[in-house]
């Protein structure tokens, strides 16, 4: 009890971390590879901070079970909407790694400042 | 004791986060992504999300690499050091930080019952998944079914993904054409990755169909078999060459699979509205309603596999494709 009011804020804790990782990694960092990684550890520390909010205490997954009374479930809505957020995560990452490599053809560099500098 | 395993993996998952961004070499970087996705698919199996935990798996720690990796060979993989001072950004970025940990606080803590958001439709969505669809994975229901609207949204954001990365790989690159290599490419030299790999194609492949068909009862589902499809298929491609796989997928066939997916789920919600229901409601499906619901589960779960799994091989084979011209 006592343990999982620690890992309640730990959990949050992590997300924080995690987001800003990933945040520093988009705004500091200047190959663009690099800032699109950043962005998708940003996502993730989100999709952690909706699954962390779905869990109920002494719960189990939504699936129901035939004959097997008053059992308690988690929350099945941040699931969902998290699973299909992963899946379009996948699809809008690889459109911005598309244009990465047309802007490297192009420019013969992804570095960002080289990029600004050729304009 | 879980949650001093829990404690652990988050422990390791911001460590993870750290060495990706700290690394200047971007090959290393995809691989702790891959590892970083696995860390957290067994947090979301901890936190109870059966069903995110194996999307995350199978997306994240498979697909993605793959994608990353493909763009690396076009784009090169070393990322020259910063020059300028880190201290703006990382000033910027510990202020945010203690923000949002201050904030924490506020949270209802892991697990507490009583939390907001546990009160709202949650409750309902769990209690009328037996009466209204009768199936036991209640993620399935509110998918596909109660929320519906939201994955028809979805696989239209991938559908719309995949043609953008096919308009904007698809030109041709300036200068002349290259030769393309005469011998496949692929692993075929190496003994063990060919053997191991091609025991694994065929099971890979069964998986996910099993992981689409079961759906309604465990966890699983057309997002997750999409994905799974696809990494069997991905492994084919890099065991054989990207021309044998071609061969055994061809093109058309995957864009079928795109734009047969996400009509298919478009066409149920038209054939609703005919039969006289609203858009998407599988109820007057059938004579008896609840059948009616689970037929139109299964089918739009059939559009949502086609779609992603059509989507992500297509994406896969215009980033490879790439690579054979200069």
């Amino acid at each position: 009890m006592k343990l999982l009011d620690l890992l309640g804020y730990y959990n949050y804790w992590v997300f924080a971390v995690v987001l800003m990782v990933g945040l520093y990694a988009v705004i500091s960092k200047n190959n663009l590879i690099k800032k699109l990684i950043g962005l998708s550890i940003f996502q993730s520390a989100v999709f952690l901070l909706y699954i962390t909010m779905d869990k109920v205490e002494g719960g189990t997954a939504p699936i129901i079970q035939a004959g097997v009374e008053n059992q308690i479930f988690s929350n099945p809505l941040p699931q969902v909407l998290i699973l299909t957020a992963i899946v379009v995560g996948v699809s809008t990452l690889a459109l911005g790694l598309a244009i990465v490599v047309r802007i490297r053809e192009a420019y013969g560099t992804i570095e960002e400042h080289e990029i600004l500098g050729a304009d | 004791m879980i949650y001093v395993f829990a404690l652990f993996l988050l422990t390791l998952l911001v460590i993870t986060a750290v060495a990706i961004v700290r690394t200047t070499n971007l090959f290393v970087a995809v691989m702790l992504t891959s590892i970083f996705s696995l860390l957290m698919a067994a947090n979301f199996f901890i936190l109870d999300a059966a069903d995110v935990a194996l999307t995350e798996a199978a997306v994240g720690a498979g697909v993605t690499t793959v994608i990353f990796l493909s763009a690396l060979a076009l784009a090169g993989d070393v990322e020259q050091p910063r020059l300028g001072s880190r201290l703006l950004p990382l000033g910027t970025v510990g202020v945010l930080a203690v923000l949002i940990i201050y904030a924490t606080f506020d949270k209802p803590r892991l697990g507490d019952p009583d939390a907001p958001v546990h009160q709202h439709v949650a409750p309902w969505y769990l209690e009328k998944t037996p009466e209204y669809m009768d199936i036991p994975n209640v993620v399935t229901a509110v998918l596909s079914s109660f929320r519906g609207y939201d994955t028809l949204g979805e696989v239209f954001v991938v559908f719309a993904a995949c043609i953008g990365v096919l308009f904007i790989l698809g030109v041709r690159p300036p200068g002349p054409a290259a030769e393309l290599p005469a011998e496949p490419s692929g692993l075929r030299h190496h003994l063990i990755p060919q053997v191991v790999g091609r025991l694994l194609v065929p099971f890979i492949v069964l998986f996910g169909l099993y992981v689409q068909f079961h759906g309604e009862y465990g966890p699983g589902g057309g997002f997750q078999a999409g994905a799974i499809i696809a990494t069997g298929v991905i492994l084919y491609a890099l065991l054989e060459g990207e021309a044998e796989a071609l061969r055994a997928v061809p093109r058309s066939v995957l864009l079928g699979l795109v734009v047969g997916g996400a009509l298919l789920f478009g066409a149920v919600g038209v054939v609703c509205m005919l039969m006289g229901g609203a858009f998407l409601d599988y109820s007057v499906l059938a004579a008896d309603p609840v059948f009616g619901q689970q037929m139109g589960i299964i089918v739009i779960e059939a559009g949502v596999g086609m779609a992603v799994c059509g989507a992500l091989l297509s994406i896969f084979h215009a980033f490879a494709a790439r690579e054979g011209r200069p």
